[in-house]
C-alpha cells in the first residue's frame, strides 16, 4: 500500500473494501484466506470493527482508514481528514417506530419527551436537538428493533440498508436523518508527511 | 477512597519530571542564545483582557470571580498575555522585542478524549519584526531548538492563513457564503468541502480551484503550478523559505491547506509534525493585527510547542 497502513473495517463494508483494494493493486489474498488474523504488515492492512477505524487513524496507528459516514457522524470530534466518498455501502440513518399510530409522536405530544433507543446516541441527540424536540436517548449495543416491541422506547434511530429488518419487526421509517456511505479517511499528520503516497492512492480510488 | 484529579490534568513524578526538565532546559538555552528572554505572566487574567483576542479558538474556558466580583479567567495560550505585556511594560521600547516562555495553558476538553486541560507550552514571541524576515527568524529558532533537543525526523508545515480567503475573494464567493465551506475545511472534511463548493453554483474552473488548492502540499516543487490568484501568498511563502538556513529550509513542507482555528493569525502559519506522533507537536504563525488591539500596533510572529507531546515524540523516535 505504498508504504501506508490502512485500517479496513470488518463487517458489512468488508467485501466491497477488499474489492476496492484489489482494484488499487493491493494483494488481499491473505486477508481473504485468514479471518482470524488482524494485522497484515506486508499488504499494509489492519482489520478491525468499523467503529474503531477513526480511533486508529486519529492516533496515527493507521495512516488511512475506511469506515461508514454513520461512524464518522457519531464520532464527529475525531480529528481525521475525510478524503473521499467511496460510493459503496449505501444506507440510511432513520427514525423508526411501530407501524400504525406513531407512538413517538404521541409521547412527544402528551409526555413532552420521546424515548429513543439507538446505537448512535450522539446522532440521535443531535437530530432531536436540531429539530427542536426533547428526547431521552437510551443507548443499546445490539438489536435496537427490540426496544419499541418491548416498551423500552417509543422509537429507534438506526441504520438501514434494505429496510428488511425494520419490516420484519413491524417497524416503519418516520424520518430520514442522513444518507451514509463508505468514506476514506486519513490521519492529518500522515496526510502532510506522506502526501505523495496518499495522493497516489486518492488518484487511483477516483479512477477505480 | 481515592482522591481523583480533574480529567485532563496529571501529576508528574520524578522520572518523567527529569526528562521534561532536560527538554525544557535545552529549549530555554536555545531560546536565550537567540536573544529571547524568558517571561512569565499570571495564569489568571481579567476576562476582558483575554477576550481582546476576539476569536473563538483562544477564548478562555475557565472563569472565577475575585473578591470584588470581577471575572478572572485562566489563559488558554501565552500569545495574548504577552501581547498585553508588550503593550504595558514595553510601551515605549524600540522593537523588535524577543520573549520566550515556559508556562501552562488551560483548555476546555471533550469528555473521554484524553485531552489535556492543563498543558505545558514552550514558545517564543517575536514582536515588531515583519514578514518575511521575522517569520524566517521564528522558524530558524524553532528548528534550532528542536535539533538541539534531539528530535530527528520532524517537518514543519508552512502555510498562509490569507491564502484561502484570497482565493474565495478571487473566485467571487461573497463573505456571507464562506462560513460553512471554511468550517468543513477546518474540520478536514473534504467530502463536505466538495458538497459546499457544489452548492455555491460557481463555474467549473473556480470550483476546481477551491477543491484543488487546499490539497496542495509538499516540497518547493508544489509551488510551481499554483494558480495565479495566489501569487502574493505563494511569493510570501517562498521568500520566507529563501531566508532560512539550509537545514531549516530542508524541514519545510509547503501546505496550502493549512488552516488554523485560531482567528488572530494574519499571514504565515506553521505546524510541527513528527512521524512518531499522530498529532502536531506545536504550531505558530503571524499575528500582525493582535498587538494593535492592546494599543501597540506592531507586526508579530510566534510559536508554541507542547512539551508533553515533544517528549512523547522523542520517546517514539527512540523505538524506531
Amino acid at each position: 500500500m505504498n508504504g501506508l497502513r490502512i485500517a479496513v473495517p470488518r463487517g458489512a463494508l468488508f467485501g466491497d473494501t477488499l474489492e476496492l483494494l484489489d482494484r488499487l493493486g493491493v494483494d488481499t489474498r491473505e486477508v481473504r484466506e485468514n479471518d482470524r488474523k488482524l494485522l497484515f504488515e506486508e499488504a499494509g492492512i489492519v482489520t478491525m470493527r468499523p467503529s474503531d477505524v477513526p480511533t486508529y487513524v486519529e492516533a496515527g496507528a493507521a495512516d488511512l482508514g475506511i469506515t461508514g459516514k454513520d461512524v464518522l457522524m457519531e464520532q464527529s470530534e475525531r480529528e481525521c481528514y475525510e478524503l473521499v466518498d467511496l460510493r459503496y455501502g449505501y444506507c440510511r440513518m432513520v427514525l423508526a417506530s411501530e407501524a400504525g399510530e406513531d407512538r413517538g409522536a404521541e409521547a412527544l405530544r402528551r409526555l413532552g419527551v420521546v424515548r429513543i433507543a439507538t446505537k448512535y446516541p450522539r446522532i440521535a441527540a443531535r437530530h432531536f436537538l436540531e429539530t427542536g424536540r426533547q428526547a431521552e436517548i437510551v443507548e443499546v449495543k445490539g438489536s435496537v428493533e427490540l426496544a419499541p416491541l418491548t416498551g423500552l422506547a417509543e422509537a429507534i434511530v438506526d441504520l438501514t440498508a434494505t429496510g428488511t429488518t425494520l419490516v420484519e419487526n413491524g417497524l416503519v421509517v418516520r424520518e430520514e436523518i442522513a444518507e451514509c456511505s463508505a468514506r476514506l479517511i486519513a490521519n492529518p499528520v500522515a496526510h502532510k508527511l506522506k502526501a505523495r503516497a496518499i495522493d497516489a492512492v486518492l488518484e487511483r480510488v477516483r479512477g477505480a | 477512597m481515592i482522591d481523583r484529579i480533574p480529567s485532563g490534568t496529571r501529576d508528574v513524578l520524578p522520572d518523567e519530571m527529569r526528562e521534561l526538565r532536560a527538554i525544557t532546559e535545552r529549549l530555554r538555552a536555545q531560546f536565550e542564545r537567540a536573544g529571547y528572554g524568558e517571561v512569565y505572566t499570571p495564569a489568571l487574567e481579567y476576562e476582558g483582557t483575554l477576550a481582546r483576542g476576539d476569536v473563538a479558538g483562544a477564548m478562555p474556558a475557565y472563569r472565577v470571580f475575585d473578591e470584588q466580583g470581577q471575572v478572572l479567567a485562566l489563559r488558554s495560550d501565552m500569545t495574548i498575555p504577552i501581547a498585553r505585556l508588550v503593550a504595558t511594560r514595553y510601551a515605549g521600547a524600540e522593537p523588535p522585542l524577543r520573549f520566550c516562555y515556559f508556562a501552562h495553558a488551560y483548555r476546555r476538553v471533550r469528555p473521554q478524549r484524553g485531552q489535556a486541560r492543563e498543558l505545558l507550552q514552550a514558545g517564543v514571541e517575536l514582536v515588531g519584526a515583519p514578514a518575511p524576515e521575522g517569520t524566517a527568524e521564528a522558524l530558524t529558532v524553532l528548528c534550532a531548538a528542536l535539533d538541539d533537543v534531539g528530535l530527528k525526523t520532524y517537518s514543519v508545515g508552512l502555510g498562509d492563513s490569507s491564502l484561502f480567503p484570497a482565493l474565495l475573494e478571487r473566485v467571487g464567493v461573497p463573505p456571507e457564503q464562506r462560513g460553512r465551506l471554511v468550517e468543513e475545511l477546518v474540520a478536514g472534511d473534504f467530502v463536505g468541502v466538495e458538497r459546499e463548493v457544489a452548492a455555491l453554483g460557481i463555474d467549473a474552473e473556480s470550483a476546481e480551484l477551491l477543491l484543488r488548492v487546499p490539497q496542495i502540499r509538499g516540497g518547493p516543487e508544489v509551488l510551481e503550478d499554483v494558480p495565479e490568484p495566489l501569487d502574493a501568498a505563494v511569493q510570501g511563502m517562498r521568500s520566507v523559505h529563501q531566508l532560512l538556513p539550509s537545514d531549516a529550509a530542508a524541514r519545510v513542507i509547503f501546505d496550502l491547506g493549512l488552516v488554523r482555528s485560531l482567528g488572530y493569525y494574519t499571514g504565515a502559519v506553521f505546524q510541527v509534525y513528527d512521524p512518531a506522533l499522530g498529532v502536531p507537536i506545536g504550531s505558530g504563525g503571524r499575528y500582525d493585527d493582535l498587538l494593535a488591539k492592546f494599543g501597540r500596533p506592531l507586526p508579530a510572529v510566534g510559536f508554541a510547542l507542547s512539551v508533553e507531546r515533544l517528549h512523547i515524540a522523542l520517546t517514539g523516535e527512540e523505538g524506531r
